[in-house]
């Protein structure tokens, strides 16, 4: 004899009522039978049979309201029984957890920086090279020394990169290996993603962050979560690369830094470098990083020389921010182009007596927590400097970091510099007064004293 | 090539001639396990041991299994969240699916992915996919993979026609025969996409037609029958692993159940489904052309027993395995590198 029971046929049912029997005791019964009509909450459903046999009793006869799921509510007879009857086991509990404590949530396994370099190792002697350059010489490495990693994305080839990033390319590794997309960025981010579930290593370049809008679902629910929900089997080392951000004059849709947006999601980690040796030796640990990492870089200072180490292994590691300039008086905290934003407002400063520590956070998920916390120890206020809005961004999620570890160092409450929340203007003067200048920082500053 | 698509082309292989007695006992037995699986999961479903969302593949056995019996190790397969039935077809243990479904640490995402994400590199299986159309894009990736590392895999993408909608599955396309990739997209057409039939949803009422833009080759195949699945399958995988780029299959198939557990199933008759079932069921159908072939009704019940002994085993599994370990929740975010 088998027990039937009341079924749950949705996420939700607790009860229901049995409406209706469509077979009669001494009915035979084959698997996928309607045996009976429920209604709940929702709607009507049909109760098909699982097993076969004939229809011995009906425990719950029909119009019977609030039958609890998992009742029994008829028994089958004979058939092709298999072995044991059905268990009727509760439904499992929640698995009986604490929620982690917001003081000290335990970080994932793997949270922290993948290359072991220190931060301010000495790497000799450097050479001058733009932020374009030092971009491409970090692919140029990595893909001379693996043959999976390859570049894909719109103009890259033969057009030699929309922004000449990956000139020159195209010729030494040729069309198998730097590839010209149409422009279909749901599509081509979906096959680089899946390329990666198979063990390649992309690097997808956008032509810039605005249109990965339009492949974002890949990016999160493919890239970032697949390792996670396939119990650590499949993963996607992947970097994700273009500009983000204002550039200059584009308006709106191509205007918008991306930072906070991708920084909230875990299965990512999120670089966005200010300096060509940030560039280069960012870039290099990106593509080495066996995870999916969003590469934020910036138009503006593509054009921008700076010094960089010239050693053949030259790499950084990521999750580190770097201290730019050492003071005592106020943390300056930035990233990609509001660096220099923050270096000049730390110079005007200086000349007014105030000494500004300016931190480069490098990488923005995960954060350098460490560093940032020693820079607040000692100068007990902080400022938080970014280009894209106030709400919810990177800056909101600095103060809560400095507010959760050194509240009691704390002088002046924590202050954000960012860019203006509206839409990114296209006349010249509208668009200067939307993003922060130096004398925003100064004043932010000068507020605390 | 564009100007000649190969959609009107017949089939080269009757569906008689591509299986043997041997080989459709097989297929038989491998569908049978994926129904009689799917009747225990909504059975367990409807005890409360499993949750969420559950889709199940009741109807559709003929169409993955028809295909599997093309492929050679090494090849890949990927699909949308109706995935148990691939699962079972690519191999995977039924416990470790089972266990999945009821949220336990010895399912094969160790109960962190759920019906719809589960996955087995070993087995060449890359998903269970929870974004309809989102796979397709991604199978076209992993059929990139083998054009760049220039093997002869080939990669067979589930969807259904209601993912065939999607924008997504046009830049597959696109990209597929542009870059002329091992890819053969499947479109599992069960003629309902969740509650909207497909005259309701599609101004393209033959699906089979949509690769025709981009000159890729198509057939329509009757989803119900193993044998005629497996004989346009070997010809779609045939044409990838000669390097000819992209295939497109329509299989008309039909689901039993409803879209998920919690479908009240008011878009479509009793009748129609009845129908259905009597007139086409693939089991039925296999079952009756192995016993032309001279199998015995005892040989046949032998395969009946044998399999309801694995999906009760598989149940008991599932039903008995711990729950993952609280510490579980925070690993797997990302790999160490």
């Amino acid at each position: 004899m088998t027990d039937i029971l009341m079924p749950a046929l949705s996420p939700t049912m607790t009860e229901g009522k049995l409406a209706k029997w469509l077979k009669k005791v001494g009915d035979p019964v084959k698997a996928g039978d309607v045996l009976a009509e429920i209604e709940t909450d929702k709607a009507t459903m049909e109760v098909e049979a699982v097993d076969e046999g004939t229809l011995a009793e009906i425990v719950v006869p029909e119009g019977t309201e609030g039958v609890p799921v998992n009742a029994v509510i008829a028994r089958l007879s004979g058939g092709a029984e298999t072995g044991k009857p059905r268990e009727t086991a509760p439904p499992p509990q929640a698995p009986a957890m604490e929620a982690p404590r917001a003081a000290a949530p335990p970080q994932p396994k793997g949270a922290h920086a993948t290359v072991q370099e220190p931060v301010d190792k000495d790497w000799g002697p450097t050479k001058t090279m733009t932020v374009r350059e030092a971009l491409r010489e970090a692919m140029v490495a990595e893909m001379r020394a693996d043959k999976d990693v390859f570049l894909m994305g719109e103009e890259v080839a033969q057009y030699q990169g929309a922004y000449k990033v990956s000139q020159g390319m195209l010729d030494e590794f040729g069309p198998k290996r730097v590839i010209d997309t149409p422009i279909t960025e749901h599509g081509f981010t979906g096959l680089a993603v899946g390329a990666a579930f198979n063990g390649l290593k992309p690097i997808l370049e956008f032509m810039t962050f605005n249109f990965a809008m339009q492949a974002i679902d890949q990016i999160i629910n493919s890239a970032a979560k697949t390792r996670y929900m396939s119990g650590g089997q499949m993963g996607a080392q992947i970097v994700f690369r273009g500009p983000n951000g204002a550039a200059a004059r584009v308006a709106a849709q191509h205007s918008q830094c991306y930072a906070s947006w991708y920084a909230h999601c875990p299965g990512l980690k999120v670089v966005a470098p200010w300096s060509g040796a940030d560039a280069k030796g960012l870039l290099r640990a990106a593509i080495r990083d066996p995870n999916p990492v969003i590469f934020l870089e910036n138009e503006i200072l593509y054009g921008h020389s700076f010094e960089v180490p010239a050693a053949e292994d030259f790499i950084l590691p990521l999750g580190k921010a770097r201290v730019e300039r050492a003071g005592t008086d106020v943390t300056i905290i930035a990233f990609s182009i509001m660096v220099d934003v923050a270096l000049k407002a730390a110079e005007a400063l200086a000349e007014q007596g105030v000494s500004a520590e300016v931190i480069n956070l490098r990488t923005l998920r995960p954060l350098d927590v460490e560093t940032i916390v020693n820079s607040v120890k000692k100068t007990s206020r902080v400022v938080s400097v970014e280009e894209g809005w106030p709400y919810a961004g990177i800056g909101s999620e600095i103060i809560a970091t400095v507010i959760e570890h050194c509240f009691d160092w704390l002088d002046a409450p924590p202050a954000r510099v960012t860019g203006v929340d509206v839409p990114m203007p296209y006349a010249a003067n509208l668009e200067k007064l939307a993003l922060p200048q130096p004398g925003w920082v100064v004043d932010a500053v000068k507020k605390f004293f | 090539m564009a100007a000649s698509p190969e959609r009107t082309r017949k089939p080269t292989k009757k569906p008689a001639e591509v299986m043997s007695r041997d080989e459709l006992q097989a297929a038989y037995e491998q569908m049978l396990l994926i129904r009689r699986f799917e009747e225990k999961a909504g059975q367990l479903y409807g005890m409360g041991l499993i949750a969420g969302f559950c889709h199940l593949y009741i109807g559709q056995e003929a169409v993955v299994i028809g295909m599997q019996h093309c492929l050679e190790p090494g090849d890949e397969v990927i699909t949308s969240y109706r995935d148990h039935g691939h699962m079972l077809a690519c191999g995977m243990d039924p416990k470790g699916v089972m266990a999945e479904l009821t949220g336990r640490a010895t399912g094969y995402s160790k109960g962190k992915g759920g019906s719809m994400h589960m996955f087995s590199k070993e087995k060449g299986f890359f998903g269970g996919h929870g974004i309809v159309g989102a796979q397709v894009s991604l199978g076209t990736g992993i059929a990139f993979s083998n054009w760049y590392r220039g093997n002869d895999r080939v990669c067979l993408t589930y969807y259904g026609e209601g993912a065939s909608n999607q924008g997504q599955v046009y830049e597959s396309y696109n990209l597929a025969a542009l870059w002329k990739l091992p890819v053969v997209y499947i479109i599992e057409n069960n003629r309902y996409a969740m509650g909207t039939s497909i005259e309701r949803a599609t101004a393209s009422h033959d699906l089979s037609h949509n690769g025709e833009p981009w000159g890729m080759p198509s057939l329509a195949v009757d989803g119900m029958d193993v044998l005629a699945v497996k004989a346009a399958g070997q010809q779609a995988v045939a044409h990838c692993r000669a390097g000819k780029g992209p295939f497109l299959l329509e299989m008309k198939t039909y689901r039993y159940r409803g879209h998920s557990m919690s479908d009240p199933a008011k878009y479509r008759t009793r009748e129609e489904v009845q129908k259905m079932r009597a007139e086409h069921d693939c089991l039925d159908g296999a079952r009756k052309k192995l016993e032309e072939m001279g199998v015995s009704e005892a040989e046949l019940k032998k395969i009946d027993d044998s399999v309801k002994t694995r999906v009760q085993e598989a149940a008991e599994f599932a039903q008995s395995s711990p729950e993952p370990d609280p510490a579980e929740l925070y690993t797997d975010v990302l790999a160490e590198g």
